[in-house]
């Protein structure tokens, strides 16, 4: 159902063949598909409206230079533009004031501004070295108090205690006067999610504002949301002088339209992304890999920055050094490959990330994921002598390995010899070129085989 | 969809008693969401029925109309394919007309999916709530509860969202406010954080205490988490330990301000679970929860049931789901 806009555009593109300038009517149908795609993206109609019309004013007279395909050039504009419209350079936390610095969130229910708000006390903790309060707004919701105050024991930030029956005003004005006293840098003030057309709640939220002050109002907003993203975004920043958006759970499968649709009618910048349910999965916005993914050309920078951060750095030098001399590589580095592929998601999540073109080879290439588990079922079943030198594998062996693991002799005789393969290719890499590439994929070898 | 349904927003789940006292009835409801559509929706609605002819731009203007609610393109282009059949075959010419055929077109798009949770024949009948996170499973779990038992039944919660900070406090927090029974791991420290065993206890508390339906909380999890996707696999295969035949409704629960990724979590769950209800909730706010016609299009072979619509955060404000009136409230 979600073609991407890529194989969509490679049909409109033959007729754009050949021609060395992009018309207005040449690129009629190509405008088409990109609104077909934005749709599918969910990007809401009076953004694309405007944005189709942009690219139109681009595109037009477009010189189709070099190598360049006219239809390779048609899709640069769009991604261009999309990048432009969505912030261009990525933008930082403002805490320019005198301390205590006040961030006050605000949303939808369900959005994830509890789990922004603790997200953010720890990137602010780590990355910016400050003292920060999570204060929670939230009387309304059962335990929703409670769960920050989780968060908050987690991620080592202090916690404001609120009093039962206390009004979000008076925990406020009590919050600052804490915070005023205890020196915290920064207080983030985490709100009750609430309804755009809710007036009283609108109006809550909106005083809450003017007596905080607050230096970032950040809007948190859920990337799966539809078409009435723009509702809820114009709701909020006619009730508050927004300064820019949380975009929430980035780690699901959605394109992420919304992105766009908020920006389109906020024109405040998203400064962060939520990317997983860890207290760690909170990252800068990127404009240029987030125009991508809403386009369907994967997000392949994220991928190498997810390797980059999940696989051990250390254990991946040390894997990395094995892998380059291909000596001393065994069975138990294989696994552990294996086990840093998961905490990526799996191989299915790794290939949801890959652009389009890709993605379809290596589903031809059969990676099943079914596979992968038995064979690191297998490996599991050997004994650690057995991993580091698996050429001591013989046939009883071979026997209580395949018993241990539920697999048949075959398979653990498969497994052998594809890890010697393995090792055969890596001494080979090593001679060639290929040595950068694996670093840039490093942690992956067990599917890419 | 297309923010019919609304209930006016009385209260919350603090004041049940209050809730009780204005008893607005189901017709009503509709009414005065109706009257909240109207202002929205109602000039880009009502402008385009309003004593126009049939031409191209009124079908452009409907097509803009069905997609601002999320209906997706597959849909829209069937509901107006429909549209325009029937104008063909029953030679309409008026846009009044139109509207009454684009109500059929789309409660015949919907009818499949109204078939109501029927929770007899099973004691206790086991319904195992999932969905991603933040689309409201646990509040849901409070209206359903409370729905059951103004149906006469007894009703125990099993908090097996082991995994937000908070989750099972705020199921605990509800079921003391309405005095029902909700198992959690507290109950038992030595299966601490693992929501199979926490579910599996509930059911066999409910078995011995003859309870009629046991509701059972998942924690939230997007598609793309692999592991946790195993882990709610794992959760239905323990239950039917406890009872062969249960979970005997998996509801899987759509949050109506999702856009077209309701269709791949319906998918991804359905693969996963086998998912044999739907609700979707937040239909209180701007949202129209029009993907609810791109699911019907997609799934048009097998269509699954939508059981209920949360319409308010008010505890009554959970309804069994009609095409007709859904699809009637939205033109009238």
């Amino acid at each position: 159902m979600f073609d991407n806009l890529t194989e969509r555009l490679s049909g409109v593109i033959k007729t754009l063949r050949g021609e060395a300038r992009l018309t207005e009517s040449n690129i009629q149908e190509a405008l088409r598909e990109v609104r077909i795609a934005l749709i599918e993206a969910d990007v809401a109609l009076p953004a694309i409206k405007v944005f189709i019309e942009q690219v139109k004013q681009r595109a037009i007279g477009h010189e189709v230079l070099g190598k360049l395909s006219p239809g390779q050039a048609f899709i640069g504009v769009v991604h261009e533009e999309l990048m432009a419209i969505m912030g261009g350079d990525k933008a930082d936390i403002n805490l320019n004031v005198a301390p205590p610095a006040v961030i006050l969130m605000a949303g939808l229910q369900g959005a994830g501004k509890t789990t922004s708000s603790g997200k953010l006390a720890k990137w602010l903790m780590e990355q910016k070295k400050k003292k920060v309060l999570l204060v929670s707004c939230d009387i309304y919701r059962p335990a929703a108090i409670e769960q920050l105050a989780l968060l908050a024991e987690q991620t080592g930030a202090d916690f404001f205690p609120v009093k039962t029956g206390q009004q979000p005003a008076e925990i406020s004005t009590a919050a600052l006067d804490f915070a005023r006293k205890h020196h915290h840098d920064v207080v983030i003030v985490d709100t009750a999610g609430r309804l755009g057309i809710d007036e009283a709640m609108m109006q809550e939220i909106s005083q809450l504002e003017q007596l905080l002050k607050p230096v970032e109002t950040l809007f948190v907003a859920d990337a799966m949301q539809g078409q009435d993203a723009v509702n809820t975004a114009k709701a909020f920043s006619e009730a508050l002088p927004l300064t820019g958006v949380i975009l929430t759970k980035l780690d699901g499968d959605a394109r992420g339209g919304a992105a766009l649709s908020v920006r389109h009618i906020t024109g405040k910048p998203i400064k962060f992304a939520g990317v997983a349910e860890k207290l760690t999965g909170l990252e800068p916005f990127y404009p240029d890999r987030m125009a991508s993914r809403i386009l369907g050309m994967g997000d392949v920078l994220g991928l190498i920055e997810e390797a980059q951060r999940t696989t051990d750095q250390q254990e991946a030098e040390r894997l990395m050094k094995k892998m380059k001399s291909g000596k001393g590589f065994d069975l138990n580095d294989f696994q552990q490959q294996f086990q840093q592929m998961k905490k990526m998601g799996g191989m299915s999540a790794m290939l949801d990330k890959l652009p389009h073109q890709l993605s379809q080879a290596a589903q031809n290439m059969n990676v099943d994921e079914k596979v992968i588990n038995r064979t690191e079922g297998i490996i599991n079943s050997m004994t650690p002598q057995e991993r580091a030198k698996p050429e001591i594998i013989k046939a009883s062996r071979k026997r209580r390995i395949a018993a241990g693991s539920g697999a048949s002799v075959q398979e653990v005789n498969r497994l052998l010899t594809q890890f010697e393969q393995a090792r055969k290719m890596m001494k080979m890499m090593n001679k060639g070129g290929m040595a950068k590439m694996m670093r840039a994929v490093k942690g992956m070898l067990p599917g890419m085989r | 969809m297309f923010s019919i349904f609304k209930s006016k927003k009385n209260s919350d789940e603090k004041n049940p008693a209050q809730i009780e006292a204005e008893s607005v009835s189901f017709a009503d409801k509709i009414r005065q969401g109706l009257t909240r559509t109207r202002q929205q929706l109602g000039k880009q609605l009502s402008g385009l029925f309003g004593g126009r002819k049939i031409d191209e731009d009124l079908y452009e203007e409907l097509e803009t109309a069905l997609l601002t609610a999320d209906t997706g393109i597959e849909a829209t282009n069937r509901l107006l394919e429909s549209l325009r059949t029937r104008v063909k075959r029953d030679a309409l010419d008026d846009s009044e007309q139109l509207k009454t055929a684009l109500q059929d077109a789309l409660t015949e798009l919907l009818q499949p999916l109204e078939r109501p949770l029927v929770t007899t024949g099973h004691q206790p009948f086991v319904i195992m709530i999932a969905g991603v996170n933040g689309v409201g499973k646990t509040t849901t779990i409070g209206k359903l509860a409370h729905y059951f038992q103004s149906q006469g039944h007894s009703v125990l919660l099993a908090a097996g969202d082991t995994f937000r900070a908070a989750a099972q406090e705020q199921l605990k927090v509800w079921g003391e406010r309405n005095q029902i029974t909700v198992i959690s791991q507290e109950s038992d420290p030595g299966k601490k954080g693992d929501p199979a065993a926490v579910i599996f206890d509930a059911v066999n508390a409910a078995i011995a205490r003859k309870i009629d339906i046991v509701l059972a909380d998942t924690a939230g999890r997007l598609t793309t988490q692999l592991h946790l996707m195993e882990e709610i696999k794992k959760i239905k295969r323990v239950v039917a330990k406890a009872i062969p035949d249960a979970p005997h409704e998996v509801l899987l629960v759509l949050d109506a301000n999702t856009g077209q990724n309701a269709v791949s979590q319906l998918k991804a769950f359905n693969d996963a679970l086998g998912v044999t209800g739907l609700v979707m909730t937040k239909l209180d706010g701007t949202a129209k929860g029009g993907v609810i016609a791109a699911i019907a299009a997609q799934f048009a072979d097998n269509p699954l049931a939508l059981r209920f619509i949360g319409v308010g955060e008010g505890l009554d404000d959970l309804r069994p789901f009609n095409a007709r009136e859904f699809a009637e409230a939205l033109f009238d």
